[in-house]
């Protein structure tokens, strides 16, 4: 009966139609979301967020799992998306033609960042693993602070003004195209390179695989798409400065990224919804509202003790828990599984077989470094 | 002497005391990294922790200077020990990843559990009375003095530990080959957790050191604090303790440099594209060399 | 010269000075060893042989509590399944890994120390630094300079001069000869027979069979995890199936190398 079941829900999940239902059912729920305003403005926030923090937790996965190095830059990336696009939208772009000209800015933002995306690549030539946080650290460092030494822009004020823009609608636009181009990339022959790089460098290069030319694209696309997540950013908050992009933008994507679990886009959707939701979750208003049930007797000495801190206890308890995790799930809660929905049709079968023998090397990949005391 | 002439051996004087403070928290990194290779992005939060410790001590206890240190140290070292049981020895055989995540998760927690308690910065009362004295025009201070004469202090301790105590020639073996190191009697993770413990202590000296110099204190100020003497650390060769020593001299030199020269503003600029640079020159650092890979 | 003081608890002269019983070890699912059976007598040198691959060294691991295993290791009579694997070497069992596994950023002189960690007896370990660099002249010339500069069979005789530091009363020796000149291994193996002749039991593992038999009290060949044969260092020599397998026609000793016909 429950193999019935399992087999009966697979076909199901299989289907041709399903991707594209929901992905309309999608579409049309967000833009009635919207609209009506079925849900009130801070749910709609909430799910932007996630949104946005999944186009980001995506695409660091793309060079922190997939291809197994250890990229810090990924806020000083947003930070260019976020002020490129920003620029554009309030000093170039006609305010008119804002609703319909939004998404050049957006796309312009991406693109700036995936030049910079180049940049980064570069040395990543030279050196691996833990030298590559570091050199990625550096430049995270230099954004930022290139950023607060440039008066035009701002300097350490940063910009604000930025209209508002960024819609549920249009973040959930975004997040499919970008999940659709990641996915592709993966599983595409540059992806498999990618994949050849986690395992082994020496030996894909032996394979002819080009890892020069996968590694510019990998990071390319990744800045891209942290370039767009700054840049729904930026139209969202309406205000950017540079510290909102500093180190600890970039520590949040990270654990969104091994929370999901590496090497695993559903993982990374799981990893950055959760995060958010979690930490929305915790915030006092939420936790009362939630919590008003109870009777008085209950709740204030609740409130009093507990939720009326939980600004304070929830970013305790977030770290807490990202340890817990880390100690449970070295891998991250799907880390090296994949939801088969994003799966091509073709490689499904195989799959299980190969990410099973992928398991234990992705830290292979990071041990080329020198150790001496 | 000439006028710009004594000016400039005043920065090196506030260059050589910042560059140490940046050292003793280096040190912390580049032992922990050349042992199990991992990057302790905790660490910068443990000199921060050592600052409250310490700001604790001076204000709740009223200790004296030295007992302050010792005490902060002490503490520091017990943390440092605390956090590698508890959160990184269980990963040992896991990916590395976990355990830089994880570090970075326990540093996250310190911060937000520091500014629980401390939402404001605070001010450390001044543990040592100062006396400047003018010697030919320069302003030599016995705070400075006291601080970069102490850091060195410990970092000759620490060289000679490394160097010349069983328990030293047990790290360095451990760095070259952890799994052939139980079949010479060496108990790897007591070494290990007393490498956690030297990093540490040396983070709490460091956050000692900082409060006499610098006596805001805030619980933020273990991370920028903390990535730039990882840095100093990568720059210098990280995992040998003398690399970490010139590379933290070198960017305390740059820092104040830079603010000689430059509005204070571009100082993180310029540092982090000095390092970056010197990284992709030599991204074995200035003392590290590639470690021949036994095939 | 194997002191009495040493060994509080002598066995009585009869017991093995290492027994292991039904030893079974597997890495991640893989069995690398299926239920091994033998006995070390005191005072001799016993060898087992086996081509690659074949659980030689799975079992020294597990016997010096590297790798995690079921069954048992007696050792002096003492089961060592909950003694942690520093604790070993200070009971008297040293284990000279594969492959010359020195430190290389050590010097000479503090690779031989390290191996004291367990020992408090001061002037023993004085006396026997000097008999390690009398044993080895060539390392007493190279005491400052890093092990990592040694020549291969520098590094090995460094690997057996710092198992003798620990003063083990039983030495555990993986693939010794592996990578030497066939001079070296000559030199070698008289040195391993001069350090059993002390008193030091010896547990040689070998490719090497022709060498490894010739000064073997007792010998086991070792086929994929499991003992498939023993008997004397003598007999397995002359038995047919060694010397197909392993010793190969010219019984040169380079017939070692050869994997096994299946």
């Amino acid at each position: 009966m429950r193999v019935a079941l399992k087999k009966h829900w697979q076909r199901a999940l299989d289907a041709r139609w399903l991707v594209p239902c929901l992905l309309v059912g999608g579409l049309v729920l967000t833009f009635a979301i919207a609209h009506f305003g079925l849900l009130n403005n801070y749910v709609q926030l909430v799910l932007i967020y996630v949104g946005i923090n999944i186009i980001l937790a995506t695409s660091l996965n793309l060079v922190n799992g997939y291809m197994g190095e250890f990229s810090l830059a990924h806020a000083g990336f947003m930070a260019v998306g976020a002020y490129s696009s920003a620029l554009l939208s309030m000093k170039v772009l006609p305010v008119a033609a804002h609703p319909a000209l939004f998404h050049l800015a957006v796309l312009a933002g991406g693109l700036v960042t995936a030049l910079l995306g180049l940049l980064v690549a570069l040395p990543s030539f030279k050196v691996r693993g833990d030298y590559l946080a570091i050199v990625t650290l550096a430049f995270l460092m230099i954004v930022k602070s290139a950023l607060e030494n440039i008066d035009a822009i701002g300097g350490p004020r940063g910009i604000s003004g930025i209209p508002r823009l960024t819609t549920l609608p249009w973040v959930f636009c975004w997040t499919v195209a970008l999940l659709w181009l990641i996915r592709n990339f993966v599983y595409s022959c540059y992806g498999r390179g990618v994949l050849a790089i986690r395992e082994d460098e020496i030996a894909s290069d032996l394979m002819s695989v080009d890892t020069r030319r996968v590694k510019v694209l990998a990071f390319m696309l990744s800045a891209f798409c942290a370039g767009i997540a700054g840049a729904l950013f930026a139209h969202l908050l309406q205000f950017i400065s540079p510290r909102v992009f500093d180190v600890v933008k970039t520590t949040e994507i990270l654990i969104m990224v091994y929370l999901g679990g590496i090497a695993s886009i559903g993982g990374s959707i799981l990893g950055a919804a959760l995060y958010t939701l979690l930490l929305e979750l915790l915030r006092p208003s939420t936790v009362a509202g939630l919590l008003s049930w109870l009777p008085a007797v209950v709740f204030d000495p609740l409130n009093d003790y507990f939720i009326r801190h939980l600004g304070v206890l929830r970013m305790i308890i977030m770290p807490l828990a990202l340890v817990l995790v880390m100690l449970f799930w070295p891998r991250g809660i799907l880390g090296l599984r994949e939801f088969r929905g994003f799966i091509p049709r073709r490689d499904r079968r195989a799959h299980g077989a190969a990410r099973l023998k992928g398991t234990d090397t992705h830290d292979a990949a990071d041990s080329h470094s020198t150790r001496e005391t | 002497m000439t006028q710009p002439g004594v000016y400039w051996l005043q920065q090196i004087l506030n260059a050589l005391q910042l560059g140490s403070i940046y050292a003793l928290i280096a040190l912390g990194y580049s032992m922990v990294y050349g042992i199990l290779t991992m990057i302790n992005f905790a660490h910068g939060d443990v000199f921060m922790v050592g600052a409250f410790i310490c700001f604790l001590a001076a204000t709740l206890l009223k200790l004296p200077f030295v007992l302050t240190l010792l005490i902060t140290m002490t503490a520091s070292a017990g943390l440092g020990v605390l956090i590698e049981r508890l959160a990184y020895k269980p990963l040992r055989n896991a990916p590395r990843v976990s355990a830089i995540i994880t570090a970075l998760g326990v540093g996250l927690f310190l911060e937000n559990l520091t500014l629980a308690f401390y939402p404001y910065p605070q001010h450390v009362p001044p543990l040592l009375h100062n006396v400047t004295w003018q010697l030919g025009g320069v302003a030599l201070s016995s705070l400075q003095l006291i601080v970069i004469s102490l850091s060195l202090t410990l970092m000759l301790v620490l060289d000679y530990v490394v160097r010349r105590t069983p328990v030293g020639v047990a790290m360095r073996a451990i760095s070259w080959d952890k799994t052939s190191v139980p079949l010479m009697g060496v108990p790897v993770n007591l070494i290990i957790s007393i490498t956690f413990a030297i990093g540490a202590g040396l983070a709490g000296a460091a956050g000692t050191m900082y409060s006499l110099a610098y006596p805001v204190i805030d619980p933020y100020m273990g991370i920028m604090v903390g990535w730039k003497a990882f840095i100093a650390a990568v720059v210098g060769g990280i995992g040998t303790i003398r690399g970490a020593v010139i590379g933290a001299f070198i960017l305390g030199g740059v820092e104040i440099m830079v603010v000689a020269l430059l509005p204070s503003t571009y100082r993180d600029l310029v540092v982090f594209s000095l390092l970056l640079t010197l990284i992709v020159i030599r991204p074995h650092g200035i003392l590290g060399s590639p470690r021949v890979q036994k095939v | 010269m194997k002191p009495a003081t040493l060994n509080p608890n002598p066995m009585p002269a009869g017991s093995p000075h290492l027994e292991v019983r039904d030893l079974r070890v597997h890495y991640d699912g893989i069995h690398a060893l299926h239920g091994v059976s033998f006995q070390v007598p005191r005072g001799q040198i016993v060898t087992l042989i086996g081509a690659n691959g074949a659980g030689k060294t799975s079992i020294l691991r597990a016997l010096s509590g590297l790798t995690p295993y079921t069954g048992s290791i007696l050792f002096e009579g003492r089961d060592l399944q909950r003694v942690p694997a520093h604790r070993i070497v200070g009971l008297g069992m040293a284990h000279v890994p594969e492959g010359r596994a020195i430190f290389g950023n050590l010097t000479v002189q503090e690779n031989l120390r390290l191996a004291t960690w367990q020992r408090r007896d001061r002037e023993a370990i004085e006396s026997d630094f000097e008999r390690v660099l009398t044993t080895f002249p060539r390392l007493r010339e190279r005491l400052r300079q890093p092990a990592g500069t040694l020549s291969g069979g520098e590094q090995q005789m460094l690997a057996v001069g710092r198992a003798l530091m620990s003063r083990a009363s039983l030495l555990l020796l993986d693939e010794p000869s592996m990578g030497m000149s066939p001079r070296l291994v000559q030199e070698l193996f008289a040195i391993i027979q001069d350090i059993n002749r002390t008193g030091t039991t010896i547990l040689l593992v070998e490719q090497n069979a022709n060498q490894a038999l010739r000064i073997a009290s007792r010998a086991y060949v070792l086929e994929t995890g499991r003992i498939t044969l023993s008997g004397t260092g003598p007999e397995l020599l002359g038995d047919p199936r060694v010397k197909e397998a392993y010793l190969g026609t010219a019984a040169t000793g380079k017939g070692a190398n050869r994997n096994p016909p299946p």
